[in-house]
């Protein structure tokens, strides 16, 4: 006979956190949302008449500084993980304003397209940039909200070593964000 | 059933600590933002069955057009206003946006959310042995933008310039350009939002029910115990949330072609002489996506229906249902099937036609794992003790439509044959019969079929019996005859034949007529449904706790189901669900949460070896319970 404990793991009935789980399964629709708009834009783009432009450089710098976001988000699951409140707060913080930050340089990148002549309006290699980091832009905004309620949470002291669902689901998210925008870009650069 | 009752008291204590408070829900947390299961699947229901009668009143409509097109329709100006225009006849612009809802509201608001929303909803917590969905919260809020996008969607048939008109699946140009029809401009911005509401809508039911089907399925209720309900919802559940943002994509992008006129689907375009600023898009490329959701559309709608009848067929054939593993694996190849074929629709694009054979191919494959699926029906059913309830009645009527309907499939995905059926009559009855009759005959086997556990009380048998019939031929004479106009040329969303071939056409008159007389017979049939179900409701014969003698978790909850479902623990689980007829068992059912200890009598050897598991399976309670209080 198996040990209780074995079964549950063997079993496997309810050993995930639902809310985690939930989590995943949000991803999963974004990540198809994505997919849908790169599919669309490689069919596209094998039909010709394909305008060719330069990506705006800030594009490369934003994307650094989301990728030092990501890094913070770590710091403050780890600080969550042992109870050292300051740190959290701080590395939420930073994760926050490195978010802001980056989508005031991907606006300006925009306006570097403006001044390429690459507008929203026009040929369609144009507008799917806008489409791809207009959208994920507004992902992360619902990111940047997803982090402050963490933030909250974190002055509440609800963010503990011993209740840390909220920060795993906070830091999938905002990983997966910086994930999604790596993707987007590298496709831009390769697919351009 | 007897571990449940021995504990009940100390579990009732159980059941109290996760409901918040002591307090009862008041009249509008109850009926209305309710977060129980049962209530969110009887309102998607009730939305689902009006939708279905606005639905079929539309095609009532322009089946009057086709089958008699010289009548006078002065009579419905009273309803339809200055859709009849001034020589009493409808108006053209009107029958496109009737065709369009009409195909709109069938797939996606009774078919999707009336079927799938009211079952999943329903049986996901009960069979698995849940209290409720892993958030309902969420199940809340995926019934209330489902009501929304409704409203929206209701309130674009009021328009002046009349609903969306360009066919349910809105292909670009028409639907790009406003100024393309008069369906094309409000009606269309209309439909839009609604779907995009209606996205969001299926994307948090289905996530729920994965997250639920995965995460709170009772001690022992390991996969390869789930009814095939179960394995039919969580596939369904899967198809949606990998198609319907790609639909959301697909849509977004027509946004912006029409409010902000880029031009993704737009390419050099003239209209009344007038060159459009647009260039450089591609029509083509809307199709793609927009059939990358369209044809796992098909098997949303249809999945649920085959779970549910399978449970159906086998509880009244008093047989275990057969090839229960290849029921489910033949489940998993045809969602696995459903995201690589959605070119077939495409076949007539100028599509390359290697291309063409590499989708025609695959999507002859999908004939496999449905052929296996008929078979299992069938043999399920051979030498079955059948008992001919008006819920088995619907359920081998659909095994009759899904095999007729198929069969056409395979014509179908012949590019070559599809070339001349393409856009044909031939095309509404295939799928008439496999996915509109087929997924209808599901949802009605499943409303008879699980009415008592809903509301406690029985439907009328002999209106059930009256019903099946009326609509089983019914269903036959309008669809059936369309093959052969299809095939004969027809080509759907015509407003009318006459002038067609010289004449040729009316050699088919009489067929129309009689298609619309067999149309409308079978649509007012549905009045006798409507009547047993608000009938019912009310002053039904109150239903005793397990009227099918089924093996599944719902019906060993009380016949008035309360919160969170079972008043004691939640029964455990040791045996699969289709242990009908057992050799050498006393009753001809065990239900699954009866453990093999208490049945020597019927087990096989390899049974007996699963008895020492019981008590692991029993002693996860705690566990269980604790999960409720996290
Ligand atoms: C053996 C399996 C099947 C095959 C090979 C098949 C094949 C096809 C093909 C090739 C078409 C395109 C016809 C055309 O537009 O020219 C089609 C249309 C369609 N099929 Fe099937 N089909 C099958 C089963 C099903 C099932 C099970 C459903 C639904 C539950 C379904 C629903 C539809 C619908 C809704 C359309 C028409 C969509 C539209 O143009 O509005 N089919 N089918
Ligand atoms: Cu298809």
């Amino acid at each position: 006979m198996k040990k209780p404990e074995e079964l549950l793991a063997a079993n496997e009935t309810r050993s995930v956190n639902p809310k985690v789980f939930t989590m995943w399964l949000f991803i999963v629709s974004i990540v198809m949302l994505f997919a849908a708009f790169t599919s669309a834009y490689l069919v596209r783009k094998a039909e010709g008449n394909w305008v060719e432009f330069e990506l705006p450089n800030l594009f490369y710098y934003s994307t650094v500084v989301l990728l030092g976001s990501s890094a913070s988000m770590h710091f403050a699951y780890l600080a969550a993980k042992k109870d050292q409140f300051n740190a959290l707060r701080l590395s939420i913080s930073i994760t926050f304003v490195l978010g802001l930050i980056f989508l005031i340089m991907q606006f300006y990148g925009w306006i570097q397209l403006v001044d390429e002549n690459v507008f929203f309006v026009g040929n369609p290699s144009g507008s799917f940039v806008y489409v791809l980091s207009g959208l994920h832009g507004l992902h992360l905004i619902s990111g940047l909200i997803v982090l402050l309620v963490a933030l909250v949470a974190a002055f509440r002291l609800k963010i503990n070593a011993k209740a840390l669902t909220q920060i795993k689901i906070c830091t999938t998210y905002w990983h997966f964000l910086d994930a999604l925008w790596v993707y987007l870009f590298l496709f831009l650069v390769f697919n351009n | 059933m007897s571990t449940a009752t021995t504990h009940a008291e100390e579990v009732h204590a159980h059941a109290h600590d996760h409901e918040h408070e002591h307090h009862e829900p008041n009249f509008i947390q109850k009926y209305i933002f309710s977060e129980d299961h049962k209530t969110i699947a009887k309102q998607y229901l009730i939305m689902g069955i009006l939708w279905a009668f606005v639905g079929g009143s539309l095609s009532i409509i322009f089946r009057l057009q086709l089958g008699f097109p010289e009548m006078q329709l002065e009579w419905l100006r009273p309803i339809l206003g200055e859709w009849i225009d001034e020589s009493g006849k409808l108006d053209k612009e009107f029958y496109l946006a009737l065709v369009t809802m009409h195909g709109t509201i069938m797939v996606f608001f009774v078919l999707t959310a009336g079927l799938s929303g009211t079952f999943s909803n329903f049986l996901i917590p009960l069979q698995i042995g849940a209290r409720d969905m892993a958030s309902g919260f969420i199940n809340m809020l995926s019934f209330w933008f489902f009501f929304l996008s409704s409203a929206v969607m209701f309130s674009s048939l009021f328009l002046e310039t009349g609903p969306a008109s360009g066919g349910w699946v809105i292909y670009p140009p028409l639907s790009a350009l406003p100024q393309a029809m008069p369906g094309s401009g409000l009606g269309m911005t209309l439909w839009l939002t609604s779907m995009a509401l209606f996205i969001v809508s299926s994307l948090m039911g289905g996530i729920n029910y994965i997250c639920t089907i995965i995460n709170l399925r009772t001690r022992g209720m390991t996969f390869t115990k789930m009814p095939l309900t179960i394995w039919s919802f969580f596939f369904t559940a899967i198809l949606g949330l990998l198609s319907f943002p790609v639909l959301l994509s697909a849509a977004l992008l027509l946004i912006f072609d029409r409010s902000f006129g880029t031009s993704f689907y737009l390419s050099e375009i003239y209209i009344q002489g007038q060159a459009l600023p647009n260039m450089g898009g591609s029509p083509i490329l809307y199709q793609h996506l927009f059939w990358f959701l369209g044809h796992p559309e098909v098997y949303i709608v249809l999945l649920p229906a085959l779970g549910m009848t399978s449970e159906i067929i086998a509880t009244n054939a008093r047989k275990p249902i057969f090839g229960y593993r290849a029921m489910i694996g033949s489940m998993m190849g045809i969602t696995l099937l459903a995201f690589i074929v959605w070119a077939h629709h495409m076949f007539v694009t100028g599509m390359n036609p290697f291309l063409g054979s590499v989708f025609m191919f695959l999507t002859l494959i999908i004939a496999v794992p449905s052929a296996v699926k008929a078979f299992n029906y069938i043999t399920t059913l051979w030498k079955g003790n059948l008992i001919f309830t008006p819920a088995m009645l619907f359920s081998i009527g659909l095994v009759s439509l899904f095999i007729s309907g198929g069969v056409t499939g395979i014509i179908l995905g012949n590019s070559a044959l599809d070339i001349n059926l393409h856009d044909t009559y031939f095309v509404v009855a295939h799928f008439h019969l496999v996915m509109g009759s087929a997924s209808f005959f599901g949802l009605m086997a499943g409303v008879y079929h699980w009415f008592p556990k809903m509301f406690g009380r029985m439907m009328n048998k002999t209106l059930g019996y009256i019903h099946f019939w009326a609509t089983f031929v019914g269903v036959y004479c309008v669809f059936f005859p369309m093959h052969y106009t299809g095939i004969a040329g027809f080509p759907r969303r015509y407003y009318s034949f006459t002038a067609l071939g010289n004449g040729r056409m009316e050699a088919f008159t009489d067929l129309n007529a009689f298609i619309s007389i067999a149309a409308i017979l079978t649509f007012s049939a549905q009045a006798i449904f409507f009547f047993n179900f608000f009938y019912s409701i009310f002053k039904g014969k109150k239903a005793s706790q397990n009227p099918w003698n089924s093996t599944t978790l719902e019906w060993t909850t009380p016949v008035e189901v309360g919160h969170g479902n079972w008043p004691g623990e939640i029964p455990a689980v040791y045996r699969w669900p289709y242990d009908y007829s057992k050799p050498g068992a006393e009753s001809d059912f065990i239900p699954q949460n009866v453990p093999y200890s208490a049945t020597p009598e019927s087990n096989l050897p390899e049974e007996n070896e699963e008895i020492a598991n019981e008590k692991a399976i029993e002693s996860l309670l705690a566990a269980q319970n604790e999960s409720y209080n996290r």
